[in-house]
């Protein structure tokens, strides 16, 4: 155990956490630079695209340090975005110690405190590392400072390095055998290990990634997940190392992998406790929480034909992502679909981009919504989250929105516009602090609702990319809430209602009229697009129509032109969907659900 | 026997003359101007002829088109009938059109047109107004026009067909009106008012691409539409198809209706196509190439192509929708069945209405024919 040293390297998006992790892996000499890729961790494309990680994995580095001994540093890599903060805690968990990377020319940033924060929490041993030292806009005196003032970190404790190059990256492996203590725990006792990630494999089911704690684990062996009170045998046990690395047992203080033919990744819960089913520990694991979505939104097919290829991906998708949920729903507009839920809106926009990528389908999501709560006149509570179920207005006694803290960090000069944008968004109880003189944390508490838009698009924007942004879900708050209706044609595109805060039904009204009107093409007739509150109409726009669309010459020769130009028009219109005579364009589905804001 | 309306089953003939005196800076028609090969093209096209002797019954209408067939002088006018009739059976009542242009035709060359089986003559007018013949880049005033219309009803040519062109860069409605108005005193027998329309390939599309030229914006090119439409209805015209009109039923194009209602036809000459049952080809648009390949006894085939059932259900539905007579209404197959919808809302708006078991455009359908045929 004493050979042993579990770290994540945790940081702000983009301050280098994925490339430091690749040096790492090839000074392991797990790989010879030929057959390396970069950024090995990140194993699914739009990862490599979007240079985030979604999922975490864990990798075992063998490392023979300066006092000669081979030890085995367990990276756990962690999911850099808001939206995937419980995983991060979960990973965090798994370990002793921190690897806290901060770019050399940004600086501290919100996530930097964020996932700080978490570690702190965790006891973690923490060991600031300056990243990018080789960019000439690098400021390493300036982050030092900010380490001390703003971390209350030790500065001289840090590390200097440029992941990109290598250097500093032999001092950081040093630091995690000398800095972070090895795993303390009892081989002898019952078994209990922690549940950070699962994966599917095509082979073998469920991969379910842990941090053994005390007891062993090994093949043959019953095991019971403690909250999902499921019990299965033991098929294999292993590390990684770039692949699956079969080992007899797992023992207290190691991170590793076990297969145990489990069907679905839906069957394991990030943050469950595996133990000895005949020789169970005593508790749980702190810290379980189920991994609750907070946006729904209803996923359409664009072709009715494809409903059944949708499921078939749906099924397949889900079997990799356990926070996604998603149940039959259906649209008198747009037919039979599902209603699905994610953590937040990037995570929409991974599970849509996937679906259409490596599915090829075509879809139409609805305009997302966040879960409102109800108290109904007759004491009832219901939680809704699609409009399509929005109670009888008689009935409501009171209405309620999820709120967040959100925390923003930002140069000071834009304080005012940041201030604005909060305020905008109907956000109260702001907390300035002030942790270095010139930069802000600001604290507002937010209807959730009005972030999961455009928020950090907007703020990135005001602050010309130097703002960061976190949240925490709080409570509930009651709102004036109103169900707004989009007709096209006078049809109600239930697709396109939303839930909002009656003091912005009119400005979201007019907002999606207008967005609608920039995206459906004209067409034969004239097209009027409303916004209904209550079956007031409170916007409107027209199309107007076609009304000359003919070549004026089609003879002999022209055919076989004039049939292939309109059998291209045919296939765009395919790709289009039909609300009563009108084609909207799945475009303008997309452009509502970009734009609003609450 | 040919029904009133002018349309029969029997295949047409074309002939595509490509010669021109000068070429018009929006003309997308396959035409030179150097007319020094017009003897060989003549022998390629006899020879093209008896490749295709024996292959279709007899035709029942004859067409001359171009290129300008009126540059050809009586003597190669003749030879090309000759060809024709000798190498294909030919019926009685054929409709023998040859297009022309205003300015070509004297009293010696009528003369000689009067001898030959050619009953119909389709002028080239394109427009009444001066300014616009010359923007158009023609090499006809409008007096050379009415000219050539007075000789040609002297001559006692009771089918006259007169091409016009509206929606030019800076014509005025004004303009447009006028010259409807003088057609009309003309009453000629047939009308064909074509919206001017750019291809890339022209000198007129390139700086039209290039921003250099504007064309009327989508409202009033629609004005002109109706205005053309209405108007010529109000003399009685019926307008039989998007871009043309006929004095009587009985004067409609026998010809180009082939073309709307999926008949056979055969195309002679440098890029003419051909239509026969589910097989359409065309010729290399090129002189030199066309008249090598038959001199070396190849056909001049540019390219061939077989239609499924579907691209033939589609150019039914939109040669069909571009034409009074419409599509079958009862022929389910030939929509997509969510157009449906669509369809109703059509003819509930006034785009499309029933008419004898037909599915038939309005003018408000017709001037939106290819938006109907895309949709439906
Ligand atoms: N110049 C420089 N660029 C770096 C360094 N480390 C990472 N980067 C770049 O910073 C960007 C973000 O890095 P990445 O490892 O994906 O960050 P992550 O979001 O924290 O995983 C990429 O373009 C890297 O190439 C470094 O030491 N120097
Ligand atoms: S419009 Fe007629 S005359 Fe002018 S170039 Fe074309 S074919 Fe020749
Ligand atoms: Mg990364």
């Amino acid at each position: 155990m004493d050979s042993i040293r579990n770290f994540s390297i945790i940081a702000h998006i983009d301050h280098g956490k994925s490339t430091l992790a690749d040096r790492m892996i090839q000074l392991a000499g797990l790989t010879n630079s030929r057959t390396f890729r970069d950024q090995i961790l990140d194993t699914m494309d739009i990862e490599r695209e979007r240079g985030i990680t979604i999922k975490s994995q864990a990798i075992t580095l063998p490392y023979r340090a300066q006092d000669g001994g081979t030890y085995y540093l367990n990276l756990i890599d962690t999911p850099g975005h808001v939206d995937f903060s419980y995983e991060v805690s979960r990973s965090l968990a798994s370990c002793e110690g921190v690897v806290l990377l901060v770019d050399a020319a940004q600086g501290v940033q919100a996530q930097t405190l964020a996932n700080l924060y978490l570690a702190m929490e965790h006891d973690l041993e923490i060991i600031p590392v300056i990243n990018k030292i080789d960019l000439p806009a690098a400021d390493t005196e300036r982050v030092m400072e900010q380490i001390e003032n703003e971390l209350g970190l030790d500065p001289f404790g840090s590390i200097l390095c440029s992941a990109k190059e290598g250097t500093g990256v032999p001092d950081i492996m040093e630091a995690i055998v000398q800095r972070i203590p090895p795993p303390r725990g009892d081989a002898g006792k019952p078994l209990s290990a922690l549940i950070f990630d699962a994966q599917y494999d095509a082979f073998r089911g469920t991969v379910v990634f842990c941090r053994v704690f005390d007891g062993i684990m090994k093949a043959g062996q019953a095991v019971r997940f403690m909250h999902n009170d499921t019990v299965y045998r033991v098929e294999e046990v292993g590390r990684f190392s770039l692949v699956r690395e079969k080992k007899e047992q797992l023992e207290a203080g190691d991170v590793g992998y076990l297969i145990a033919g489990i069907k679905n990744v839906a069957d394991v819960s990030v943050g469950d406790t595996i133990t000895d089913d005949h020789r169970p520990c005593a508790a749980p694991l702190p810290g379980f929480k189920e991994a609750k979505p907070v946006v729904f939104a209803s996923i359409y097919p664009i072709a009715s034909d494809d409903y059944e290829e949708l499921v078939v991906a749906l099924e397949k998708y889900k079997l990799n992502d356990a926070s996604f949920t998603y149940q039959k729903d259906s649209s008198v507009a747009l037919g039979q679909g599902f209603r699905c839920g994610f953590l937040g809106l990037l995570h929409l926009d991974i599970v849509q981009e996937r679906l259409e990528r490596e599915y090829d389908l075509s879809i139409i999501l609805s305009v997302p919504s966040v879960r409102y709560r109800f108290i109904l006149k007759n004491g009832e509570t219901v939680y809704i989250e699609n409009p399509a179920h929005y109670p009888e207005s008689m009935s409501i006694e009171k209405a309620e929105e999820p709120y967040i803290r959100a925390t923003m960090m930002f140069p000071e000069q834009y304080l005012g516009a940041v201030m604005k944008l909060c305020i905008d968004r109907r956000g109260e109880n702001s907390h300035i602090n002030y942790p270095s003189p010139e930069r802000v944390e600001l604290q507002f508490e937010l209807p959730l609702s009005s972030v999961i838009y455009d928020f950090y698009d907007s703020l990135k924007s005001l602050t010309q990319g130097y703002g960061s942004f976190d949240y925490d879900i709080i409570d509930y708050r009651e709102s004036d809430l109103v169900l707004l209706d989009i007709l096209v044609n006078g049809e109600k595109v239930d697709a396109l209602s939303q839930i909002v805060n009656r003091a912005v039904a009119r400005e979201r009204a007019l907002n999606t009229c207008e967005r609608l009107k920039e995206e459906i093409p004209r067409q034969m007739f004239k097209i009027a697009i409303q916004g209904a509150v209550g079956g007031e109409i409170i916007a409107r726009t027209t199309i107007s129509a076609f009304r000359k669309d003919v070549t004026a010459k089609c003879y002999g020769g022209d055919i076989t032109r004039k049939r292939k130009l309109l059998e291209k028009q045919k296939k765009g219109k395919k790709r289009m969907k039909m609300v009563g005579s009108v084609s909207i364009p799945q475009s303008a589905f997309v452009s509502v659900l970009k734009s609003d804001k609450g | 026997m040919i029904p009133d309306n002018n349309t029969s089953t029997l295949p047409g003939l074309y002939i595509h003359v490509p010669f021109c005196v000068t070429k018009c800076p929006y003309c997308n028609f396959y035409s030179v101007t150097d007319r020094s090969a017009i003897p060989s093209w003549i022998n390629a096209l006899r020879r093209e002829m008896n490749w295709y002797k024996g292959e279709f019954e007899h035709f029942d209408t004859v067409y001359l088109g171009g290129g300008t067939p009126s540059v050809l002088s009586p003597n190669e006018l003749a030879a090309v009938l000759d060809g024709a009739y000798e190498a294909f059976t030919i019926s009685g009542d054929c409709e023998v059109t040859i297009e022309a242009n205003p300015g070509d035709i004297d009293e010696d060359f009528l003369s000689f047109l009067r001898d030959t089986p050619v009953n119909r003559v389709n002028l080239g007018v394109q427009s009444f107004d001066d300014a616009v013949l010359a923007y158009l880049g023609r090499r006809h005033d409008s007096e050379d026009c009415r000219t050539s219309i007075n000789l040609l009803r002297n001559s006692g040519y009771d089918n006259i067909g007169l091409d016009l062109i509206y929606a030019v860069p800076g014509q005025s409605m004004k303009s447009w009106k006028v010259t409807l108005e003088e057609a009309l005193r003309w009453k000629p027998e047939h009308l064909s008012c074509y919206e001017l329309t750019l291809e890339t390939g022209t000198p007129m599309g390139r700086r039209f691409a290039d921003g250099d030229v504007e064309l009327p914006g989508e409202d009033e090119r629609y004005d002109f539409f109706m205005t053309t439409s209405e108007r010529l209805e109000k003399d009685g015209y019926i307008h039989y198809e998007v871009s043309n009109f006929a004095r009587r039923e009985t004067f409609r194009s026998r010809h180009n209706m082939k073309y709307w209602n999926h008949v056979t036809y055969l195309g002679l000459g440098p890029s003419a196509h051909s239509f026969s049952g589910n097989r359409r080809w065309w010729n290399h648009a090129s002189v030199e190439r066309y008249i090598s390949d038959l001199e070396h006894n190849r056909r001049p085939l540019e390219e061939r192509e077989s239609l499924t059932d579907k691209d033939l259900r589609l150019e039914r539905v939109f040669l069909g929708l571009r034409t009074i007579d419409g599509i079958d209404g009862n022929d389910p197959a030939l929509f997509d069945p969510p157009a449906n919808n669509i369809l109703q809302q059509c003819l509930a708006d006034g785009l499309l209405e029933h008419r004898a078991g037909r599915i038939v455009p309005t003018r408000r359908g017709l001037a939106l024919a290819d938006q109907l045929a895309v949709l439906l």
